[in-house]
């Protein structure tokens, strides 16, 4: 019993002290966060209505405008084809993950084949380990093999073909049913190391079982070579370490000959010492690790893990490799690795101390375990557990050590470091090692300092981060070029990087670039290799940030580094190189001028090296028309000249770029610059007539480009001749060909000089004939292009034409293809009006209306209701025999049990009440609303707000007074939902309370608007800035109609509440008040408040007070005198707020009453105002110059100058500073004024500098 | 980005204020430099003011024209040359 009790206390005092030490925690959490609080004070001072609410939107909104730019959609797809294996764009989705690679189709990953450092050993010293002759020596070498291999491709593969063909010859003969069988293998053959004699085998066994190395194989053809490739000629002549794939190959496809089994079991493991687990280059990024061996480390198994199967001799190579820290590993394997942790981390063994604090210490003992015990140690058991992550516990598995004071969850940082992530490890791995600082040499110190740094900047806090970013800005030049780069850019190139963290990293590049300037040299090439990759990233912010990086480098390297150092990429065999390079160029052509670039562009644009080069050349020129827009006109005559010859290339690709090029110059230059395509037009009209197929689209685009750059009478002419050309393509099945013709007649239908006439005659039939189809609504584009085109005829050849000849189609069985009519329709009559429809028409597209209306499964991008609400808006008048019809569709639909429908109902409500009042359909508004107002229940906020959105319409096409069901009743149904926290529901229900708050606020009870007051006040906290501002305007329509007291004893109390976003809010709703209601009738209560020994609710009466000065303006004139005492207590106070806030006061004061005789009371309040000039924060010292400014403005700037020369010359240089920024204000706002107000000055030796004309008089 | 960068040196900020406006000083100003700002503002405002040139003229017994041209001429060096900085 005793005992028990003694326990109980036990607990009870632990309880206690648990409690104390909570507490303690939470005073010191309060504390920060109270001084994180005042740091926000003065941050967001300065904007009125809650800025932290902004900037957590502003966090949001990017997240918009992601997707891909316009010239990536625009030129993208010809590229695309034109290119051999680029993906198309579209096909991405959003991944969920933050990873950059995540997210990067196979084209952009292209860029871990790009070699970081072409040199070996020597890049310590001397950035750039190879020198130019020796680059553009491998480069040609590269191209040459290149060329080579697919010739031998080629080769084989007619081979192949040939024997296939013989094959099936023979096949046939026989007639045997084994003929099937006879594509497959003739399907196999396309490898081109594909032996003849395996394919003679033809149905052999070994077939049909696709071993792993074919599957590789003919998933990605050609793919090994395109990999082995561009990584690089260091490789290549190197050692032939990938050659040694080919040699398992053969090797294996010659065991394969006899039996397919023995194949596989000669595995790579054991083949050579090399550590090689990876299978499927596709699959595992190949992380070409400067000089490190490349170790792919088993991507294609998460099964690395140590233990589940044999060890083999890689495998523990590996292993021991990844244990030393600096080997990288494959995403997977990181993923598997951080979610072991998260897994260890929760289900840790409690340690003793936790027992302790959850055991009651009295009662109980601890008992020795007895000597017979043996933990359960058995390997095979703990085998199949999941084993310690690699960086938390170094050894491959041994037996722990008994150890009770164990700390499972140490986690992967240093002292004073943020944590490792593990796949930082092997960047930051010799952080972790214990290592005497002072016993390594300054270029270690460095390294590891710059590690630290970096370390921080990736992983750290924002603190760690700022600070961290600060340092390394500042000692960028101590530190060194070499050594920093040397560390950021295998970071960038990390297969795991964040989105976060390569904006951190490329972010710290921009700023050590500012330092380091021309110490840069040696090492752009290695960031451009980093750097070019973001240029075709899918995230507009890291095209722009990749921008801004190459023009910085540009300007700090100058021109000539930066031609050296691309110019070997510039016929590089990757075609990623290229295309990023081309980009980099044009990038670079902006930050240095075109005019600097054009002689190298010319000579590559001639090269007769290489076709590469060209095209490059070509495209460079292309990218520059793309980035620079119309300012390529001045040097548009000499772009056009150099890639002019280009459309008469032999090579295709060549051919097609110029004509993109000349097509993007064109767009570029609009609606100027015809005389500089002269020598073009020739080339490419007989280019149209020669080529078929994506060439001739290109040439088509570009002749669509040029023609809207005519005079009337060419582009007439022109038009009609490439009409017919593009009239021959409207049938063609190519979808890229499509687009391009629409375009292309887009352009040349919205010509001066065509007539409406031939466009009607000529070109209509075919067009509709061939592009009105239900197939083109099914692609994206296709359909954009169309309806723009659609719309582009309809304005040359009215509405009737187009919307007669589609209207019919509203009653499509295809939805899309409904869809895509009404937005045309929609579009048309927006532009065009409804004045070229008849009365046939017009029942027609109402009718088709209605039903597509009804008809639809879903309106993406609402489509059908803008349709709705468009077409009935532009009949106007002329809608109201339809209107209850429309109205019996909309309540039919209001009752739906789909709240999307019912949404969209609402919504169209909304739209079209206006119409109803013009047609005077009052009784049918009068009853929508009354429906409406049953609907209020909605338990769906998105259609909640709908129908209050639809209310609010009614009400103000309505009035007041005429209201059905009357305001009276209306209203008290609101206050509810204005509990409702979403945000549309918000928004809503605050327009609509405004709105009757303003215009009817007597068919209310004030106690109602009382209640309603209460309500708003939680409104203040809404996020969304457009809510908050409602809400404070209509506690200015409630003061008005009740009268202030109520609603300011309301508001008052408000200002004692924590949040900082309401208080900021009520002192602008008290402001409002005192402005609407007259500030006598606010400002006594308001002072009063001031005596409220409450930190808080001094500021606010302070804030209330600048926001009512600054409201009332010249008002303040009256109540300058009664208010001063008050400015004074606060610019006198010891809290800096007081003094900021009282100075912003001050400043509204003395604007509003400047030339209005207050001149006394506002010396008296700037005389207790100038002391704060040496306030070292921000904010107060922006609050103070302003309300030094305003003095200026009211005083005059001769007595702020009487002010000021006491400090000009002070002995303190702190005081000097701050004087002379005073004066430099007052110099630049009144300068003229000062001229007789400055002192006399005495002349000095040889100087004159007294103004002898002032002495003149007549 | 260029805000963060900016905020890096205030100094620039002030900088790139001198550059806009000649006569703003700081605060190592020498009182010579400040002294010809004084003084040219003060002949641009007398010649600007057309006023204040024809009160100069009557006063001299000079044309407003040749009153003026001389307030331009005295701009250039209007205090003399500046003296010799004291090495320290």
């Amino acid at each position: 019993m005793g005992d028990e009790i003694e326990a109980i206390e036990a607990i009870e005092r632990l309880r206690e002290a648990r409690r104390a030490t909570r507490a303690a925690s939470g005073s010191r959490e309060g504390d920060g966060r109270a001084m994180e609080r005042a740091a926000r004070v003065e941050v967001e001072d300065v904007d009125e209505e809650g800025g932290s609410a902004r900037v957590k939107t502003r966090v949001k909104a990017p997240l918009k405008s992601y997707g891909a730019p316009k010239e990536f959609l625009e030129e993208g797809p010809l590229d695309a084809e034109e290119d051999e294996d680029l993906e198309s764009d579209e096909a991405l989705g959003f991944g969920k993950s933050k990873k950059v690679i995540d997210r990067e189709s196979a084209y952009s990953k292209r860029r871990f084949k790009r070699e970081l450092s072409p040199g070996k050993g020597s890049e310590k010293d001397a950035g750039e380990g190879r020198s130019y002759a020796e680059r553009m020596q491998h480069a040609a070498i590269d191209r040459e093999r290149d060329n080579t291999l697919r010739n031998i491709e080629k080769k084989q593969k007619e081979e192949a073909e040939r024997l296939a063909e013989e094959a099936r010859l023979a096949a046939a003969r026989t007639s045997e049913p084994a003929a099937s069988d006879a594509p497959r293998a003739a399907k196999r053959k396309r490898r081109w190391d594909a032996k003849p004699d395996d394919s003679a085998a033809g149905p052999a066994p070994a077939a049909p079982r696709v071993s792993e190395w074919e599957s590789d194989d003919s998933a990605a053809t050609g793919a090994r070579w395109d990999d082995a490739t561009p990584r690089g000629p260091s490789k290549w002549d190197e050692t032939p370490k990938h050659t040694s794939q080919w040699e398992t190959m053969e090797s294996g496809t010659n065991a394969g000959d006899a039996k397919a089994t023995p194949r596989r079991s000669r595995s790579r493991w054991d083949e050579t010492p090399m550590v090689r687990a990876s299978g499927d280059p596709s699959a595992t990024p190949a992380w070409t690790g400067g000089e490190t061996p490349v170790i792919h480390a088993g991507g294609e198994t998460p099964k690395t893990v140590p233990g589940l199967a044999t060890p083999s001799a890689a495998q523990i190579a590996a292993h021991q490799a990844m244990l030393q820290g600096n080997v990288p590993m494959t995403p997977e394997q990181y993923q598997q690795m951080r979610w072991q942790r998260e897994i260890e981390e929760r289900n840790r063994p409690q340690t003793d101390e936790e027992l302790d604090e959850l055991l009651p210490s009295e009662g109980y003992k601890i008992l020795e375990p007895p000597a017979s015990y043996v933990p359960i140690r058995t390997p095979a058991r703990k085998l199949t557990q999941t084993p310690m992550p690699y960086g938390a516990n170094a050894g491959f598995f041994s037996i722990p050590e008994e150890d009770r004071g164990q700390k499972f969850d140490v986690s992967l940082a240093p002292e004073g470091l943020p944590e490792m992530k593990p796949e930082d490890v092997q960047y930051f791995a010799p952080l972790l090692k214990e290592t005497d600082e002072e016993a390594l040499t300054i270029e270690e110190q460095k390294e590891r300092k710059i590690m630290r740094l970096l370390l921080r900047v990736k992983n750290g806090t924002p603190q760690q981060r700022k600070s961290a970013l600060r340092q390394i800005t500042d000692r960028a030049k101590e530190l060194g070029a070499g050594p920093l780069f040397n560390q950021i850019l295998p970071l960038l190139m990390s297969p795991t990087l964040e989105d976060q963290e390569r904006h951190l990293l490329v972010k710290v590049i921009d700023r050590i670039l500012y330092k380091l300037d021309d110490l840069v040299r040696p090492y752009v090439h290695k960031i451009l290799v980093v750097i070019e990759p973001l240029l075709i990233d899918e995230d507009y912010y890291a095209r722009v940030e990749g921008r801004e990086i190459i023009s910085n480098v540009a300007k700090a390297a100058g021109l000539a580094t930066m031609i050296a150092a691309m110019r070997p990429d510039i016929d590089n065999v990757d075609e990623y190189v290229r295309n990023t390079t081309a980009r980099a160029f044009a990038v670079v052509a902006q930050a240095l001028g075109v005019q600097s670039l054009l002689p190298f562009l010319k000579a590559v644009c001639h090269s007769k090296k290489s076709w590469q080069a060209r095209h490059t050349g070509i495209k460079i020129v292309q990218q520059i028309s793309i980035l620079l827009g119309c300012a390529v006109l001045p040097h548009l005559k000499s772009l056009v000249d150099i890639i002019e010859h280009g459309l008469s290339d032999e090579n295709q690709k060549v051919r097609t770029i110029t004509a993109l090029s000349i097509a993007a110059l064109a767009e570029a230059a609009t609606p100027y610059g015809i005389e500089s395509f002269d020598n073009v037009l020739k080339p490419l009209w007989k280019g149209v007539r020669a080529h078929r197929g994506k060439v001739l689209a290109a040439f088509l685009k570009a002749i669509g480009f040029i023609i809207p750059l005519m005079d009337a009478m060419y582009a007439n002419y022109y038009t009609r001749e490439v009409m017919v050309i593009l009239i021959r393509e409207f049938a063609t099945a190519d979808e890229e060909m499509k687009k391009i013709t629409l375009k292309v007649v887009k352009q040349c239908v919205a010509t001066d000089g065509v007539e409406p006439e031939y466009i009607r005659n000529e070109v209509m039939p075919e067009f509709f004939k061939h592009f009105w189809v239900r197939r083109m609504a099914l692609d994206r584009r296709n359909y954009q292009q169309l309806v723009e085109t659609t719309l582009e005829i309809a304005l040359k050849v009215g509405a009737a034409e187009i919307i007669g000849r589609i209207v019919e189609d509203l009653k499509d069985e295809s939805e899309p293809y409904r869809r895509m009519v009404m937005e045309t329709i929609t579009k048309v009559i927006e532009e065009l009006g409804v004045t070229a429809v008849d009365t046939r028409m017009e029942e027609l597209l109402i009718d088709g209306m209605l039903y597509a209306f009804q008809e639809q499964t879903t309106d993406e991008g609402d489509i059908m209701l803008k349709g709705v609400a468009t077409i009935v808006n532009a009949l106007g008048l002329r809608a109201k025999p339809y209107l209850p019809q429309i109205c019996g569709t909309i309540k039919w639909r209001m009752n739906n049990k789909s709240p999307e429908i019912r949404e969209q109902a609402a919504d169209l409500i909304s739209a079209i009440a206006p119409v109803m009042r013009k047609c005077e359909e009052e009784q049918l508004l009068g009853h929508l609303g009354v429906v409406l107002y049953e609907y209020l229940g909605e338990e769906y906020p998105e259609v909640l707000g709908s129908i209050l959105g639809a209310l609010k319409a009614i009400v103000s096409v309505q009035g007041m007074t005429r209201m059905t069901p009357p305001i009276k009743d209306l209203l008290p149904r609101l206050t509810p939902i204005l509990k409702n926290r979403h945000e549309k529901v918000q928004e809503n229900t605050i327009d609509l309370i405004g709105r009757i708050a303003d215009r009817g606020a007597e068919y209310v009870a004030a106690r109602e608007w009382m209640r309603i007051c209460f309500e708003l006040l939680e409104l203040l906290k809404a996020p969304k800035k457009a809510i908050r501002r409602a809400t404070v305007n209509t506690f200015g329509y409630i003061a008005k109609a009740i009268g202030p007291q109520d609603v300011l004893a309301t508001l008052l109390n408000n200002l004692k509440v924590q949040e900082r976003q309401m208080r900021v809010c009520t002192t602008v709703a008290i402001a409002i008040v005192a402005e609407t209601c007259a500030p006598f009738t606010v400002l006594p209560a308001l002072m009063n408040e001031y005596r409220v020994p409450e930190i808080n609710v001094q500021n606010g009466v302070l804030k209330s007070l600048a926001f009512l000065f600054e409201y009332i303006g010249e008002m303040g004139k009256d109540y300058i005198y009664a208010i001063t005492p008050l400015l004074e207590d606060a610019l006198m106070d010891r809290d800096l707020v007081h003094r900021q806030t009282a100075a912003v006061t001050v400043k509204h004061l003395a604007l509003g009453c400047a030339g209005l005789g207050c001149e006394d009371a506002v010396t008296h309040l700037i005389n207790y105002t100038w002391p704060n000039v040496f306030e070292p924060s921000p904010h107060v010292i922006n609050a103070v110059t302003e309300a030094i400014e305003a003095a200026r403005v009211a005083l005059g700037p001769q007595f702020v100058l009487a002010y000021t020369l006491q400090g000009l010359f002070h002995p303190a240089r702190k005081v000097r500073d701050i004087y002379w920024r005073i004066y430099n204000n007052l110099y630049i706002g009144s300068e003229d004024a000062l001229v007789p107000a400055y002192p006399a000055l005495e002349d000095d030796g040889p100087n004159t500098y007294r103004r002898v004309e002032l002495d003149c008089f007549i | 980005m260029a805000s963060a960068a900016d905020r890096l040196n205030i100094s620039s900020q002030l900088e790139h204020l001198q550059s806009r406006h000649v006569g703003t000083g700081h605060a190592d100003a020498t009182r010579h430099e400040w002294a010809v700002n004084i003084h040219r503002d003060s002949y641009a405002s007398y010649v600007g003011h057309h006023a204040m040139a024809s009160y100069f003229a009557v006063a001299n017994g000079e044309s407003v024209g040749r009153t003026k041209y001389e307030f331009t001429q005295k701009m250039l060096l209007p205090c003399g040359l500046p003296p010799e900085l004291e090495e320290e």
